[in-house]
């Protein structure tokens, strides 16, 4: 259901709903960023509507609310553990449309992928989606390639124009909340075109994983896995059992974000490691996000945000990687006729 | 025929060649960066009284060689715009530079464009140059965006070099030990990993930034504040020249200033009166009076930051050829 009302009385909604829930949305880090006088857009806890940056792309996307960064799953101590507390609070987040269908990459990942994820799943039934409007595509966005432009799976839509908000509720509480408010339509704004335009090959043959073609990228590739850390279909992870330093029979399970590019990716015990050259794992990633897992899924992985590209150091393009892979494919094809 | 008054043409930032009856006049840019639209305005001076050469100082400024000294009025009248767009302190209108000794303030091109700069170099060096110019005071400050120092503040009388204090944020660390590979690799080697988590040896941090260059996921991040390391009394030549030595560490931009500002009432009290042209290096001048004389006057009035830490007692070495 659709209403008109004002940033004052939007704002005292989220203020009531504080008491149950943490509201995060994409802002204003100021200074933050690698280089100096440098901000970063990255998801934080809000109070106020105006805290939120809608005007520009987050560097990093919503899936640090759902699988943080670092996260503590248990304590344990001689022949005990115990299970860290969820965290007493639910979540609001505000994001994107090809966030929303991210989201969607993250639930087949961690509850639809064989065993359910509990520590996943603990924040994920307790969390609310807001999707914020792109009235313009931004930099080295793709989402019309990937289909992702439009999401309806919110809870609500929010816009802020002025002092007016404009809603589309899905969430019963809203829906009461807003009863004195004035119905009208509301339509999400979404893009229709980017500038940045992506083909993916419908089939990468095997021939083509050790084709030079990677070679370029692990000359390029510097292996920092900011493009992992950004993106919010990676959702690798690995752990790390700590033992305290003043009392070595107690310590904790943490698990951290893991990215495919970094070192240590592919270690194995014995010290083996099967993709020690960046190129090779820049075709990991790049293969899994628009090939591997739609074989397994159904769907490609990525989803066109574009922050890998926005991110990168060494300025490598997966848009244009992809591009580049489906003319080798075309090309490949037409040899083999 | 000519009759010159050297002294005043050197104060007015003209040199004495060796081309009888040709000077070269001086053009200062502090902090290195003008606006290309200056460039036309010294092109016309090096082709109208010059001899359409110009020369570029190791100090950023420009020299513009093969001027007679009967023009020296029409030069100044030309300069004018340069010195009124580039914000120069001017004691007379119209009569150019009205001192050459406190020379040229330096920075290299900072965090405008490079990415390792820690701070504007730029705006700070502008500010100095409007607290200590014009001076007849032979001063040499170089302000520089981090410890590679790639405008060698340590060859000056005062090097500023930009310091920021990595923040460390321990839930926002996976553990990539980029910043720990970067800081091995390109600066002290001051990170070590405990539990997978960073530890920041605080006694060798140079406050280079590395780690925040090189996080990828914002667990390192500047400090709100910039921070300075004062490095003095570097300085080339016949005598002994040396490299600067830490005076202040983790200092302020207002404590950097006042100090400098301070040195000038040091110099003027104990100058050999006797020098050459009036003209004696900073340095020579620590010497005989010895560094405690130097830091009694330099930090009159100074207000430190609680981290800042002042160094003492200072010893500089370099080659003797005395």
């Amino acid at each position: 259901m659709g209403y008109q009302t004002t940033t004052e009385k939007m704002n005292a909604i989220f203020s009531d709903l504080s008491k149950d829930y943490l509201i995060y949305a994409p802002k204003r880090f100021v200074g933050d960023g690698t280089f100096t006088s440098i901000d970063t857009i990255r998801y934080g806890e809000i109070t106020d509507l105006a805290e939120i940056e809608f005007a520009e792309k987050s560097d990093y996307s919503f899936k640090e609310v759902l699988l943080p960064i670092s996260e503590t799953l248990f304590y344990f101590t001689e022949n005990e553990m115990k299970e860290a507390d969820a965290p007493k609070k639910g979540a609001i987040v505000f994001l994107r449309s090809c966030d929303l269908h991210g989201l969607k990459r993250m639930d087949t990942i961690y509850l639809e992928n064989g065993a359910v994820d509990t520590y996943y799943k603990r924040l994920r039934d307790h969390t609310k989606f807001i999707l914020m409007g792109c009235e313009n595509s931004f930099e080295n966005c793709f989402c019309v390639s990937m289909g992702t432009q439009q999401s309806k799976d919110y809870d609500a839509y929010l816009k802020v124009d002025g002092d007016t908000v404009l809603v589309d509720s899905r969430w019963d509480y809203l829906d009461t909340a807003l009863t004195d408010a004035t119905p009208a339509p509301v339509i999400a704004d979404s893009v229709t075109t980017n500038d940045t335009v992506v083909t993916i090959p419908e089939t990468v043959p095997q021939t083509l994983f050790d084709a030079p073609f990677w070679e370029e990228y692990g000359n390029r590739c510097i292996a920092c896995g900011r493009c992992n850390f950004v993106c919010p279909t990676c959702t690798c992870f690995t752990m790390q059992d700590i033992f305290y330093t003043d009392n070595g029979k107690a310590g904790e399970r943490r698990r951290v974000w893991a990215s495919c590019h970094v070192d240590g990716y592919t270690d194995m015990a014995g010290g083996h490691a099967f993709r020690n050259d960046k190129g090779q794992r820049m075709r990991f990633k790049v293969l899994h996000k628009v090939n591997d897992y739609k074989r397994r899924f159904g769907t490609h992985m990525c989803i066109g945000c574009g922050r890998c590209d926005d991110v990168c150091p060494e300025y490598i393009s997966f848009a244009n990687c992809i591009n580049k892979l489906n003319t080798l494919v075309n090309d490949a094809a037409k040899e083999e006729n | 025929m000519l009759d010159l008054n050297t002294k005043k043409i050197k104060k007015n930032a003209y040199r004495v060649t060796k081309v009888r009856g040709e000077t070269a006049s001086r053009v200062r840019v502090p902090g290195g960066l003008l606006t290309a639209e200056l460039l036309p305005l010294i092109q016309n001076i090096a082709e109208t009284y010059g001899n359409g050469r110009i020369h570029l100082t190791t100090r950023q400024g420009f020299e513009i060689p093969g001027i007679k000294y009967t023009d020296m009025d029409a030069v100044n009248a030309l300069l004018q715009p340069i010195i009124d767009k580039l914000e120069i302190n001017q004691e007379i209108p119209g009569k150019g530079y009205t001192s050459a000794g406190t020379r040229n303030v330096s920075a290299c091109i900072g965090s405008n464009t490079c990415p390792f700069a820690t701070y504007n170099t730029t705006n700070f060096a502008k500010k100095m140059e409007k607290e200590i110019f014009p001076n007849d005071l032979h001063f040499k400050v170089a302000f520089t965006g981090c410890a590679n120092d790639c405008i060698k503040t340590r060859m000056h009388d005062f090097g500023i070099i930009g310091m920021t204090e990595p923040q460390y944020e321990k839930e926002r660390c996976m553990g990539c030990q980029a910043c720990v590979k970067a800081c091995k690799k390109k600066s002290v080697d001051a990170l070590s990993v405990e539990n997978y988590r960073i530890v920041r040896n605080t006694e060798k941090c140079v406050g280079c930034g590395e780690c925040v260059i090189n996080c990828p996921t914002r667990a390192w991040t500047r400090s709100p504040e910039t921070y300075y390391r004062l490095v003095i009394m570097g300085r080339t030549g016949k005598r002994n020249p040396r490299l600067a030595e830490d005076f202040l560490v983790w200092a302020t931009e207002d404590a950097i200033i006042k100090i400098v500002k301070n040195t000038y009432a040091y110099v003027t009290n104990y100058i050999d009166k006797e020098a050459p042209g009036g003209k004696e290096h900073i340095g020579y001048i620590i010497d005989r009076t010895g560094f405690e004389e130097y830091k009694k006057w330099a930090m009159e009035g100074v207000e430190l930051d609680p981290r800042t830490i002042v160094k003492g007692p200072v010893y500089w070495s370099g080659i003797h050829y005395d």
